[in-house]
């Protein structure tokens, strides 16, 4: 495939995107824009991972905790101020890359599952923060009415569907521009040996830190309309489980060297999770999830982007053959 | 000439265990300089506090005219402290070439007044491909080198970073008689461009015909210190290596 600059890549993403938007003005059911908002959000929460998780090799299994924040920050800003929601996505945003920041600082010194441990309790230690914190409801939950219309007078959940595919569209551009840059080179090589990368010249410390910042950042804009979509938010649905398992399995599946795979596996499984939720039952979700995953991580480890490449190489080498 | 590197009362420990005690160590610029020892009289640590992967405890380490004692490695590094590792550690993801993209991009550009653009990283990295012999295999990934290769691959990402000194961890172990050679002439080579090299080796043919100065480590301390012929008849050395 050639190479396309990053800024003519985002220029086709941006143009997409705008394509997407005016297209869905053609679905006749709201329900359409409830399901696309949740299989956006996934595209946005699968790449802000693979950010750290598969750029960078540090796996964080606090997911829901980064969404969770921004979600709460949207409740407190509308509790204070009823901001519009570009700004609580912005504040959501700032508080996780924020709280990205400090986790960063305090458990990068830890490798493989014992970061991964660490990043699952902080979730858990903000869970119990917010399940004790009055102002954002407590272990009781807040309920936020939401607007009839958005800004432009189309009733609200197609407003929050378009903002989470710009979402998706900034975070897509996003990943792909670190992919191709001095920065992913330097993450790539945190993840491939961190002595090596030391002592390459890579100052380890600061582009971890970076990475956790922006993947937190993106999580936390994910989860900021949140309060808005479900208009009931209590601490037991923010932090779900499944936030985090999603998150993790959808780049897996869909592989983690590139923007892609996350792209392809939130569509893929968040879609296949929606139809099931409606079709069969909505307990059956995770369930589906394992299914995948383990059959995933035995017949294709390196995802959906692996099983192509080796598709493509395969039919390469008799043609190198044959050439030499 | 002062030294370009000098390590004083140098101390490592790992709990109890005293794996470096009062080293001292100076090696001027453009030396050759090899250093020896039985396994596990800590030349890697030596290594590791020099270059920072690990922290002594006590003891100074000047490079340059600079202190690196709170320096983190990939600093050291871009003021001219290059190593290789014992065992090759390449970036796997990445392709012979991109492996050496890293030191060129982090290092060289990280230094003051320098800025290579994409175009000069690359004849850069050809031409170290070149000089190591491993130009043909620039696009190839880690996986499919030889171990000859990878050691090359491993000595090429540091000689990318352009050091001052380079630091060759047993580049050599596990090789054949001419792949000996083959890396000896290069890191000959090398020297001769002006890069200072300490040696850390096993193979003895290999560090007495390389080395200018020997420089003997036993469980921590340093036992002698001088022209190889004379410390490879060091009564001292002689019993570290074969026993009374």
């Amino acid at each position: 495939m050639p190479y396309v600059p990053t800024r003519y890549f985002c220029l086709i993403v941006a143009l997409v995107t705008i394509a997407i938007a005016f297209a869905s003005r053609l679905a006749t059911n709201d329900y359409f824009f409830f399901a696309g908002y949740v299989v956006l959000q996934y595209v946005v929460m699968a790449t802000a991972w693979n950010i750290l998780g598969g750029y960078t090799g540090y796996v964080n299994f606090g997911t829901a905790g980064f969404f969770a924040i921004g979600a709460y920050s949207a409740v407190v800003m509308h509790k204070l101020f009823e901001p519009p929601l570009i700004a609580s996505i912005v504040v959501g945003g700032f508080m996780a890359g924020l709280v990205g920041l400090g986790m960063g600082y305090l458990t990068l010194r830890l490798r493989g599952v014992f970061f991964a441990i660490a990043t699952l309790a902080l979730a858990i230690v903000l869970q119990t923060l917010v399940t004790n914190w009055d102002f954002v409801g407590g272990a009781r939950g807040v309920y936020i009415i939401r607007p009839e219309t958005g800004p432009f007078g189309h009733p609200y959940i197609q407003y929050l569907f378009v903002l989470m595919l710009a979402l998706s569209a900034v975070a897509i551009c996003i990943a792909r521009a670190i992919e191709h840059s001095k920065l992913g080179y330097g993450l790539a090589t945190i993840r491939d040996d961190e002595l090596a990368a030391e002592a390459a010249g890579v100052p380890t410390l600061r582009l971890k830190l970076i990475a956790t910042v922006l993947s937190g950042a993106l999580m936390g804009m994910a989860g900021a309309p949140l309060p808005y979509y479900v208009t009931y938010l209590d601490p037991s649905s923010g932090f779900n489980l499944a936030f985090a398992v999603n998150s993790i399995a959808m780049p897996l599946i869909g592989g983690t060297s590139s923007w892609l795979g996350p792209l392809i596996g939130a569509v893929l499984l968040a879609t296949i999770q929606q139809i099931a939720t409606v079709t069969i039952s909505s307990a059956l979700n995770l369930l589906i999830v394992g299914v995948i995953m383990v059959a995933f991580v035995t017949i294709a480890p390196n995802g959906i982007l692996g099983l192509f490449e080796r598709g493509v190489r395969a039919r390469r080498r008799p043609a190198e053959k044959e050439a030499a | 000439m002062s030294a370009l590197l000098q390590v004083e009362k140098l101390g490592k420990r790992f709990g109890g265990f005293v794996a470096l005690e009062g080293i001292d160590l100076e090696v001027t610029a453009g030396e050759r300089v090899g250093l020896i020892g039985p396994n596990g009289s800590g030349k890697s640590t030596l290594v590791n506090c020099i270059t920072g992967a690990l922290r002594n405890e006590s003891g100074t380490v000047h490079f340059d005219g600079k202190r690196l004692d709170r320096l983190p490695a990939h600093s050291r590094t871009r003021l001219g402290l290059a190593r290789s590792f014992q065992l090759p550690k390449p970036f796997h993801s990445m392709t012979v070439a991109e492996n050496l993209h890293v030191p060129a991009l982090y290092t060289v550009n990280a230094r003051h007044g320098q800025h290579l653009s994409p175009a000069q990283i690359d004849a850069r990295v050809d031409e170290v491909l070149t000089q190591v012999g491993l130009h043909e295999k620039a696009n190839r990934r880690p996986r499919d080198l030889t171990q000859i290769e990878m050691r090359k691959l491993e000595l090429a990402r540091a000689m990318t970073a352009e050091p001052k000194l380079l630091i060759a961890d047993e580049a050599m172990a596990g090789l054949s008689h001419s792949e000996v050679d083959d890396i000896l002439a290069l890191l000959l080579r090398l020297n001769a461009q002006g890069v200072t090299v300490i040696m850390i080796e096993h193979i003895m043919r290999a560090v007495t015909s390389f080395s200018q100065r020997l420089v003997v480590l036993v469980a921590g301390r340093k036992i002698a210190d001088g022209a190889p012929e004379e410390v490879v008849r060091n009564p001292e050395v002689v019993k570290a290596y074969i026993g009374e």
